[in-house]
């Protein structure tokens, strides 16, 4: 340990401090190492570098500024760093990039982690490590049953809430038979199940399932294959993310097959998307989010600062992150501590409202955030007043009825 | 079903054109370029630059943008390929695969993984009347130009003087240099043109597809498959397995969903064991 430029007294405390941290009891120490340390660990240069990656780093830096602003000198945590790596998708990557963090970088939280399987890595070394993690990038609903535990944390969103927001309200509105094409990996698999539960318990039936190779740029045997089902879907369902998305609805348009009467819904869609697609290939498409920049007059005041600060507009998932540190923050300075015990102690059962939840509770059986969700609808390019306004809500689906009603018993925190 | 083969064509005509390119290069070079499917990413992001920067429509990309790659190929082979070629052929192989990451990479950097926005011509936005079904006009459109470049790629190979030389120069290079042929001379064009190829089934591909720099990666696993069963270096046997493996796997997406990704390599392991090299290659090649 070096230190520098400290005086002696204060040196003596830190160094107490810093044998604390991670003991049992603590004695009263406040602060480990003197300083809160947030590090987001995400996709910074693969396929969902552009849906999170270094904006979300941004997004978090933006929660400490708030956060300060708003203490001041009164902050509990004098000093806040943020740092950022990179796990390119892979969970042995994001399982010694996560001990890193924790260990050698002194992380207190890892935010953000999208892709189930690396998510599953973090929680472990979290779990063993005793410390928090907040996962905001990762769907699957594993998070808050098999794989849960007392550091562990999923905010935003979950495959339960893209599949019965999108599923439950299209089949509602009327389109009861779906044909579902999903990717046939963990994710596509996930979603085709709950979809499909969700399509049925609303009173719909899903004509028929395929599973798609991925990657995959050429989806026409589908999109031919889909109109001659009998019966006739009425919608047919995506689970493609990203460039996937964007070919199948590219060739879903070059079939025409809106005109033949197939409408499109889909199961996991980001602004950047829309932005790639152009609204016009993807005008009325129904899906459902987390969060959406111009949903209120708060949104938006958000959405231009980070806009102001890195020249476009943020996807959901950048916000979920800021909202996730800013929590974690507020956190601290209710409990005095950056103690991984007392801070997940603060957290549970906390109810808040920020720029990206509404209604929010962190339910303490799971450590699943509740709170609001969006159905969405794509407007025609006709409709866009401004750039990156490509979506009108339809409608708020509650917070109590967006995410799974009871926490999974195979849940044992 | 005979509107799902005709899909399949459509697929494979991608993979020919790509195949086609990988097949004159290794024929003539003796490299395996596997740079091939970021040129075919580059021809794509062409299109899109071209329209987006300079306001230059479809058809000017389809003219200019693979004649621009293919300059590009030729300083390539100038510089850097023509100097590895004497030496064992895994610095070639290590060359153009970091070439590849490098292209991909610059292009990330420069673009991010979103796909970026590209539309098909309005001329070709209708749908078309072929009797038994009708299909969208671009797809039809995209069957028969890559059909033209190949029949005219194969007249080029079969009835000049220029497609002889090469032809003797991909079966036999020792003994046409033997008899007084300068085959040096071609190998800087041949490469040229086998990245055009690459560029243009790119541009092609813009309006469909998604335009990331990851499609060309995504995309080249299945051309190597395809050069693999048709025969290494015959260029004959890439076009001709580039559309049978399209059919292939647009049925086998009909028939067999859960096993449509390994179908293709299925597909080539029964071929080698059947005919070790390829449908239409010739064991002497590999000697």
């Amino acid at each position: 340990m070096r230190i520098v430029g400290w005086t002696g007294g204060l040196a003596a405390t830190a160094l107490l401090l810093a044998g604390c941290a991670g003991g049992p009891g603590g004695g009263g120490g406040k602060i480990s190492d003197g300083k809160v340390v947030l590090a987001v660990l995400n996709d910074q240069s693969g396929v969902y570098a552009d849906t999170s990656g270094r904006s979300s780093v941004e997004a978090v830096k933006m929660a400490v500024a708030d956060f300060q602003a708003k203490y001041g000198d009164k902050a509990a945590a004098k000093k806040i760093e943020v740092k950022a790596a990179d796990h390119q998708n892979k969970p042995e990557i994001a399982n010694s990039k996560a001990q890193q963090l924790y260990d050698r970088q002194k992380a207190d939280v890892i935010l953000d982690v999208p892709t189930s399987s690396a998510a599953f890595a973090v929680a472990t070394i979290a779990k063993n490590k005793k410390k928090v993690f907040i996962d905001v990038g990762a769907a699957s609903t594993e998070l808050e049953g098999k794989q849960c535990n007392k550091y562990t944390f999923h905010y935003g969103y979950n495959s339960y809430m893209l599949a019965h927001g999108t599923g439950t309200e299209v089949t509602k509105a009327g389109a009861k038979s779906w044909y579902i094409v999903y990717p046939d990996y963990a994710f596509g698999q996930d979603m085709q199940k709950t979809f499909t539960a969700a399509v049925q318990a609303a009173g719909g039936s899903v004509v028929k399932s395929d599973p798609t190779p991925f990657p995959n740029d050429n989806f026409s045997t589908f999109l031919l294959k889909a109109p001659g089902l009998k019966p006739k879907p009425q919608v047919l369902g995506t689970m493609q993310a990203g460039g996937d998305l964007v070919n199948l609805v590219k060739q879903y348009n070059e079939y025409k097959l809106r005109g033949k009467g197939v409408g499109l819904a889909v199961g996991l869609l980001v602004l950047s998307d829309i932005h790639s697609l152009g609204p016009d290939a993807l005008a009325g498409t129904r899906y459902t989010d987390m969060w959406y920049w111009n949903l209120d007059a708060k949104s938006r005041a958000w959405a231009d600062k980070f806009q102001a600060k890195t020249g476009k507009r943020p996807t959901s998932n950048m916000a979920g992150n800021y909202s996730a540190a800013l929590q974690y923050l507020e956190a601290v300075q209710r409990g005095g501590t950056d103690k991984s015990d007392d801070v997940v102690k603060q957290l549970e059962g906390y109810k808040f409202e920020d720029a990206f939840a509404r209604n929010a509770t962190i339910r303490p059986q799971d450590h699943l955030l509740l709170h609001d969700a969006y159905l969405a609808q794509v407007k025609p390019a006709g409709e866009v007043k401004e750039p990156w306004d490509y979506v009108r809500v339809l409608k708020t689906i509650p917070a109590a009825e967006a995410f799974q009603a009871a926490p999974d018993a195979a849940c044992k925190l | 079903m005979l509107q799902q083969a005709f899909n399949g064509l459509v697929g494979g005509a991608f993979y020919a054109l790509l195949a086609l390119g990988l097949a004159v290069i290794f024929g003539m070079l003796g490299v395996v370029n596997l740079a091939h499917g970021a040129f075919y990413m580059l021809g794509a992001f062409g299109a899109f630059i071209a329209l987006d920067s300079f306001g230059l429509n479809f058809w000017l990309s389809l003219v200019l943008v693979p004649p621009l790659l293919g300059l590009a190929g030729i300083v390539l082979e100038r510089l850097f390929i023509r100097r590895l070629t004497p030496l064992d052929p895994l610095y070639n192989f290590l060359f153009t695969f970091g070439l590849a990451l490098i292209l991909q990479d610059l292009v990330k950097r420069e673009y991010g993984v979103n796909s970026q926005p590209y539309t098909r011509p309005s001329e070709l936005d209708g749908t078309v009347d072929l009797g038994l079904f009708t299909y969208p006009t671009y797809q039809v459109f995209v069957l028969v130009v890559s059909a033209l470049v190949c029949v005219a790629v194969w007249l080029v190979l079969t009835r000049t003087r220029v497609g002889m030389i090469v032809r003797a120069a991909t079966e036999r290079p020792e003994l046409t240099r033997a008899l007084g042929v300068d085959v040096g001379r071609w190998v800087t064009p041949v490469f040229g043109f086998g990245i055009a190829l690459a560029a243009f089934a790119g541009v092609l591909a813009a309006p469909m597809r998604a335009v990331n720099p990851l499609m060309g990666a995504d995309l080249i696993i299945t051309v190597f498959a395809v050069v693999v069963i048709g025969g290494l270096g015959s260029v004959f046997g890439a076009v001709v397995a580039g559309f049978a493996v399209g059919v292939v796997s647009a049925l086998g997406n009909l028939y067999v969903p859960a096993l449509s990704q390994t179908l293709v390599f299925i597909l080539m392991a029964v071929v080698l064991l059947w005919r070790p090299a390829g449908l239409f290659g010739r064991e002497e090649t590999f000697r």
